[in-house]
């Protein structure tokens, strides 16, 4: 029995995806984005409450159970995780949805007579099973259990053109004979050409992907809710892979790189493979201590926060040292690359959760011009987003990615673990400019004593 | 469904998705990306559904399985928005607020 009627039903849902819009529209400013959040989590609530009570839904009770451990799982997960963490866990709610997405298409096959609902099953569980490996292998990139370089074998593009034509013989097959067997067989095909698509991409460009992933999984979304008849569905996949795709595309412009550069980059031959000859051309080392003078004394200090610093956990520090030079009259701003961290915005997040105040992040725009009034540049686990390389050598990966100016800056120090080059593995020739000087360690450790020096100062 | 209505919706709902984030800053990239992720986490009442209509034990596996996991992609997809986000809250006067989301 359905206690709402399909009228009933249409008007809820309506409600539930005019909130979906305005969470969307209210995540595009820093003021609205809290509460733009919390309406979408209401009308995913009320689509939920809905789903119950419009249709004849059996098997209750074990739904409800799969709905808590569901709960159970990902919300002490989404609680407890390190800020830094963030990108992996974004990429695996993604994957897990285009899964389920997928899941639900494959059901719905025994019920679906008219060959273009069989075609939008198709799709979805393709994509949905795209979307699910793709993304288990950026948590694998990111998590650092399989290695972010680029991973490229010889018939890369002629298995990738097979496994699509298989794809499509498959997906042929399902729709002529709504078979389960060809069904499963889809779904296999589609995971592989998820895990295929992303192996070959570069650290660097993972953050896009996941985004990319992210629209895909709009797309699944939105083609089994014409699977399953269901509007709602329709405009909140679709929603999102509108929006998914916008971003992607931001994010990518951002970086200097084209979306299918990054998709298929490795598969023309070596794009994203980098030149790493590691020299051994002298650098100058430094010390805590003389950083600390040389900050003290310096007029202004621009920071380049970088994923260094929050893997060593050093934001806190990081802050503190800032307060304290300010309160000698120091003039302190830290600047953002746009994908400073892991994700565009992500740097941005971690400084938050420091407080640093809002005020001294600028963006790159505006601190560009401003490296040459700089007394010290200080670089804290960042150097892909301060390599020259992006400007001056068109072979280089990051070829075209906008970079901070550092090199303007009268002073440039480097706060880094070791010489290793940055995630997309290039060396980094600033470092062995004359003004440079570099102090090793682990970031958290050396701003606790370079702390420790200006306080003495 | 009448294939001309979903094709309206479809299209329509497309340029909504284009102009809501058009003009969003890098700085938000992060948190609209996980908040779009988790609106399609709504698949959960697609899951809901298959299931509810299942009959046969395996299949009903399969589709609990679906619920499972699109209700991680919801639930955890909407906290963890909130938890970026919270840090974008303006400043209190001793951090009260962004020193709980620390811990």
């Amino acid at each position: 029995m359905s206690l709402l009627s399909p009228e009933w039903t249409g008007l809820l849902y309506l409600v539930a995806a005019v909130c979906f819009i305005l969470a969307l529209r209210g995540l595009s400013s820093p003021k609205t984005a809290r509460r733009g959040n919390l309406i979408g989590a209401a009308g995913a609530l009320l689509a939920v409450i809905t789903v119950f009570l419009s249709a004849r839904i059996e098997n209750i009770p074990a739904i409800l159970i799969a709905i808590a451990v569901g709960s159970a799982i990902a919300a002490p997960i989404s609680r407890r995780v390190e800020m830094t963490q963030m990108p992996q866990l974004v990429a695996l709610f993604n994957g897990v949805g285009g899964g389920a997405a997928a899941l639900v298409a494959m059901l719905e096959l025994g019920s679906s007579e008219s060959p273009w609902t069989k075609v939008a099953v198709v799709f979805t569980m393709l994509v949905g099973a795209v979307s699910f490996s793709g993304s288990a292998v950026t948590v694998g990139k990111l998590q650092g259990l399989i290695s972010s370089r680029p991973l490229v074998f010889p018939g890369l593009a002629l298995v990738m053109g097979g496994i699509v034509l298989a794809a499509l013989v498959a997906g042929g097959f399902v729709v002529a004979t709504g078979a389960p067997l060809w069904a499963v067989i889809l779904l296999v095909i589609g995971l592989v050409v998820g895990a295929l698509l992303v192996l070959p991409v570069g650290g660097a460009d993972v953050p896009i992907v996941i985004s990319l992933l992210n629209a895909f999984t709009g797309l699944a979304v939105a083609a089994s809710g014409i699977v399953i008849g269901n509007l709602l569905l329709v405009v909140a996949g679709t929603l999102v892979g509108a929006s998914g795709t916008i971003l992607t595309r931001a994010m990518a412009s951002a970086m200097g790189r084209g979306v299918s550069g990054i998709l298929f980059g490795a598969f023309k031959g070596g794009s994203t493979a980098g030149s790493t000859t590691q020299s051994d051309r002298p650098v100058r080392t430094s010390n805590p201590e003389d950083v600390a003078v040389l900050l003290n004394y310096a007029q202004r200090v621009v920071i380049v926060p970088g994923y260094g610093l929050a893997v060593a956990q050093g934001q806190h520090t990081i802050a503190e040292l800032a307060t304290t030079l300010e309160a000698r009259g120091v003039e302190v701003v830290f600047a953002i690359h746009p994908v400073a961290g892991r994700m565009p915005g992500h740097m941005n997040v971690l400084l938050a959760e420091a407080n640093v105040p809002y005020e001294s992040l600028r963006e790159m725009a505006e601190v560009n011009p401003e490296f040459k009034n700089t007394d010290v540049a200080l670089v804290v686990g960042a150097n892909d987003v301060v390599n020259p390389a992006a400007k001056t050598s068109p072979g280089s990966p990051i070829y075209g990615m906008p970079i901070l100016d550092v090199g303007d800056a009268r002073q440039v120090v480097f706060l880094k673990r070791s010489m290793r080059p940055g995630f997309a593995g290039i060396e980094n020739e600033l470092l062995y400019d004359p003004k440079t000087s570099l102090l090793f360690g682990d970031a958290k450790d050396s701003l606790t004593k370079m702390l420790g020096a200006v306080n003495a100062l | 469904m009448d294939p001309v209505t979903l094709l309206t919706v479809v299209v329509l709902a497309v340029f909504v998705g284009f102009e809501v984030v058009s003009k969003v800053s890098s700085t938000l990239h992060t948190p609209l990306m996980s908040g779009a992720n988790a609106i399609h986490g709504i698949i959960l009442i697609g899951a809901i559904t298959v299931a509810g209509q299942s009959l046969n034990p395996w299949l009903l596996t399969v589709a609990l399985i679906a619920v499972v996991l699109a209700t991680a992609n919801l639930v955890g997809g909407f906290v963890v928005t909130d938890r970026m986000l919270k840090m974008f809250a303006p400043r209190k006067p001793a951090g009260a607020d962004a020193k709980d989301a620390t811990k």
